[in-house]
């Protein structure tokens, strides 16, 4: 019987209200309990936190770390492998790549910095296989995939009927067949446009052939949602993404499911939380730095964030992650084709394209981002500006959108950041004068607290996607996944930005499943991670009928059917949830 | 003053990782100390002795030391990566990667360098009397930055992507270049005294190449600007008709990419 104390440590975990406590973590079996007997304790692993902070292990809720893109970005970009490798160990096996690491250092990188819960933010549903085939070879990390529907044939030809029904009954059966997690929308009505070297400008602007607006597709997607009760809510890659001045179409965009009820139908074991785990908002806005531009051209081009937060300040059904933008080398990949054909455009750099048949697109470019760009180092601000602007920090979320704005590792620094004015004023003296010009951050004095910081990067990201019921906190019955800092709290020194970035970096220890995976950076245990995925289901009779409809228009298929789902054995350690699942169909299995 | 004599021992079969070939790396060192650095030859560690007899003579800092390789070392790769200061003489050919990512000192060849000679250098003195291979003083694969800075004097001929991502420093060529001369160039300046294959400034968005001899084919990406007397490129003083010409227009709306071509 596997058992972990982990203790003295002063424990942050906002969803059971625990603030700086100095308390004993108890995992057995994987799992956190309330006590243990004194012959368990005595055979317990000991880990002595006395002075550190002890946080749940990290949630990342919008990454791009398997598929067929985050491949192309791999073998686009040589140079970012030759010159970032990781040498293999007793355990681990070697790796390479800094801005898309190969799938070994992914994990282990990851776990070294305290993250234990990895989702992957776009899986084009004919890339579903690769991209469980890429979860399967990730080590450690718990994960799972939302499904890209926002320019899907079936559901936009559904939803301009009005069909909803139909809509919920096709998303469903796809969500089974591929083993996804949750809805994305990427750029709704515009990839579709892209097949004809177009994209769509505004919300009600029909595009070609399906004749339907993004402002159908995201109200129709969030009503399939809550329709079938999935765990997370829609996830929006909103339209005109990346362009000058479209914070306002992200704000429109954010206005279109109001009314609507979060409803989760998922059939789960909720741990012990002393908050409500389950999630308030009915859209969840992805790397809202790249949504929050103001201006009308790249020459007057500045911060749009104030007005993105002061609506989301204003309204309860919302949540954003940030995309923040740390500076260095990235690689943007998005499903979103033609805005990266404008980055390309913009910036002439190494570009690839990607049309995905019946379904989406998506497009890769390498670039750096510099510090001596004036548009860069708006990016910059931005990026943090819309976590410091909006101020609940429950509907907010850090992340890089890896590897688009930034590198996962860099999260330290994007954290340092957050909680340290002192790290921003640095920066922005080395920056261009724009970032704190055409910005309102220079005069942000707020900076967050680590209690926050757990509210950022565990609490928030696990309830956002529905993953709170065991994920994100330490109640009793969450998974045993705990990162143990060296901050002392009391001593905290937020005017050494440095080195509060090198303790986030390397914690001290990360936890998974009551087991030691990670010491001061180096990855001491590899573990199998699970994959999770929604089995959503609707009435039978429906289905039946959009799947007539899939296997009329499969033609148009370069694949067979057969081959279209992901079967069993391309995951390991499966975890299905199943949702809005019919008491008789519960009582036959 | 300091001199270090490696003395190959014979033939060398799988090529061998030898960036410990360097002023900063042996000066200061025992021979014995010289001997036991390890090199990588395919899967397996070795240490440099299996490889050459070593001689050293005299003490110095790295800027005062001189490593001589007497004889020919094809087979050997990295000679010289990221040196800083010192010297290097090759009595006879090199492998490739010579002088990769050197920022100082100066490297001279007697014979011929394989590719990669140069690779993405940022300052010193690279001098070969023979051949070089492809891709001399050019960005590695998938990066588009190549040379930064220094010199490279190649006495006979160049083969493919001499100068590719080029964006600073200077480049001549005694002989003659084959395909994609200077492509993606963005800075400085490469000197071909022979002729060019094809695609001589591919993608080129700055910087400057100048030719002496014929150009096999010429890219439709340039435009004809002017005519200039005698050149002066830098310190370089070339006399004859050129013509000047701008481009690629094919990747940029605006090039700032120079190509000279004499005439006759």
């Amino acid at each position: 019987m596997a058992v972990t104390i982990i203790k003295n440590g002063y424990v942050f975990d906002p969803l059971n209200g625990i603030d700086a406590e100095v308390q004993d973590v108890f995992i057995k079996d994987g799992k956190v309990v309330v006590g243990l007997t004194g012959a368990e304790a005595r055979d317990a692993k000991v880990i002595d936190a006395s002075g550190k902070t002890v946080m749940p292990g990290g949630v990342d809720s919008h990454s791009h770390v398997a598929g067929s893109k985050v491949n192309a970005g791999r073998l686009m970009c040589p140079e970012d492998h030759y010159r970032s490798v990781r040498r293999k160990t007793d355990i681990t096996h070697s790796g390479s790549g800094y801005t898309v690491p190969s799938v070994y250092k992914q994990g282990y990188d990851y776990a070294a910095m305290g993250y234990t819960t990895v989702f992957e933010a776009a899986m084009p549903p004919l890339e579903a296989r690769h991209t469980h085939e890429e979860m399967r070879s990730t080590p450690i990390l718990d994960m799972g995939a939302y499904m890209v529907f926002g320019n899907n044939w079936f559901v936009m030809r559904y939803l301009k009927e009005g069909d909803l029904g139909k809509a919920a009954a096709y998303v469903a059966w796809m969500m089974r067949t591929h083993k996804a997690y949750g809805i994305k929308c990427v750029n709704p009505a515009g990839v579709e446009n892209w097949g004809w070297a177009k994209n769509v400008q505004s919300l009600d602007e029909a595009n070609i052939h399906f004749e339907i607006t993004p402002r159908e597709i995201i109200r129709g997607l969030a009503e399939v949602n809550e329709m079938l009760g999935l765990p997370m809510s829609l996830h929006l890659h909103a339209n005109n993404l990346g362009h000058p001045g479209n914070w306002e179409v992200a704000r429109d965009s954010l206005i279109i499911p109001s009314g609507l009820d979060p409803k989760s139908k998922a059939e789960l074991e909720w741990a012990q939380t002393k908050e409500s785990a389950r999630r308030r908002q009915t859209i969840y806005l992805a790397h809202a730095q790249f949504s929050a531009y103001g201006g009308t051209s790249w020459r007057d081009f500045c911060s749009g964030a104030s007005g993105l937060a002061d609506y989301i300040n204003s309204v309860d059904n919302v949540v954003i992650d940030s995309g923040s933008v740390p500076f260095g080398p990235a690689t943007t990949m998005t499903g979103d084709g033609p805005a990266q054909h404008d980055l390309y455009m913009l910036t002439g750099q190494k570009w690839s394209n990607c049309d995905v048949e019946l379904e989406c697109g998506s497009g890769i470019l390498s670039l750096v981002y510099s510090k001596s760009s004036p548009v860069h180092s708006v990016q910059w601000a931005i990026g943090l500006e819309v976590l410091l602007l909006i101020k609940d920090p429950w509907k907010t979320i850090m992340t890089t959108d890896h590897p688009n704005g930034g590198i996962f590792t860099q999260y330290p620094q994007v954290i340092t950041w957050l909680m340290s004015k002192k790290a921003r004023d640095d920066t922005a003296k080395e920056s261009h004068k724009w970032a704190y010009d055409r910005s309102s951050l220079g005069g942000v004095d707020r900076e967050l607290s680590l209690y926050e910081i757990a509210v950022l990067t565990r609490a928030n990201p696990a309830r956002t996607i529905g993953m709170a019921h065991r994920k994100g906190h330490l109640g009793i019955g969450a998974d045993g996944d705990v990162t143990v800092y060296d901050l002392d709290p009391t001593r905290l020194n937020v005017n050494d930005p440095e080195a509060l970035r090198q303790k986030f970096a390397h914690p001290e220890y990360t936890v998974k499943d009551g087991q030691i995976v990670a010491r001061r950076g180096e990855v001491v245990a590899v573990p199998e991670g699970r994959r999770y995925y929604c089995r959503p289901y609707v009435d039978e009779a429906l289905e039946k009928e959009a799947l007539a409809d899939v296997k009329e228009w499969f033609k148009y298929y370069t694949v067979g059917f057969s081959n279209y789902p992901v079967p069993d054995k391309y995951l390991k350690n499966p975890v299905p949830i199943p949702v809005n699942k019919p008491l008789e169909a519960v009582a036959r299995r | 003053m300091a001199k270090i004599v490696l003395k190959p021992k014979g033939e060398i079969g799988i090529t061998v990782e030898a960036e410990v070939i360097r002023p900063e790396m042996l000066a200061a060192k025992k021979r014995d100390e010289i001997e036991r650095l390890q090199v990588w030859q395919g899967s397996e560690e070795l240490p440099l002795g299996d490889f050459f007899d070593v001689e050293t003579t005299g003490e110095g800092s790295s800027d005062e030391t001189t490593i001589v390789i007497d004889g020919d070392v094809p087979r050997v790769k990295y000679i010289g990566k990221g040196m800083k200061s010192g010297r290097i003489e090759i009595r006879g050919s090199a492998g490739m990667h010579l002088g990769a990512e050197m920022s100082g000192g100066s490297i001279s060849v007697h014979g011929d360098v394989l590719s990669w000679a140069g690779m993405e250098m940022k300052g010193g003195l690279l001098q070969i009397q023979g051949d070089a291979g492809d891709h001399v003083g050019s960005a590695y694969r998938g990066s588009w930055r190549g040379m930064t800075g220094g010199q490279i004097l190649i006495e006979g001929n160049a083969q493919s992507q001499v100068g590719g991502g080029m964006a600073g420093g200077q480049i001549v060529v005694g002989g003659s270049v084959e395909n994609f001369c200077a492509i993606r160039q963005n800075g400085g300046l490469i000197l071909i005294r022979g002729n060019a294959v094809r695609g001589l400034g591919a993608e080129m968005t700055g910087g400057t190449v100048a030719i002496m001899g014929s150009i096999r084919q010429f890219l439709p990406g340039f435009v004809e600007v002017g005519r200039e007397e005698s050149l002066k490129l830098g310190d370089l003083q070339i006399e004859g008709s050129f013509v000047k010409f701008s481009g690629d227009f094919a990747i940029h709306r605006t090039p700032k990419g120079l190509l000279y071509w004499r005439e006759g």
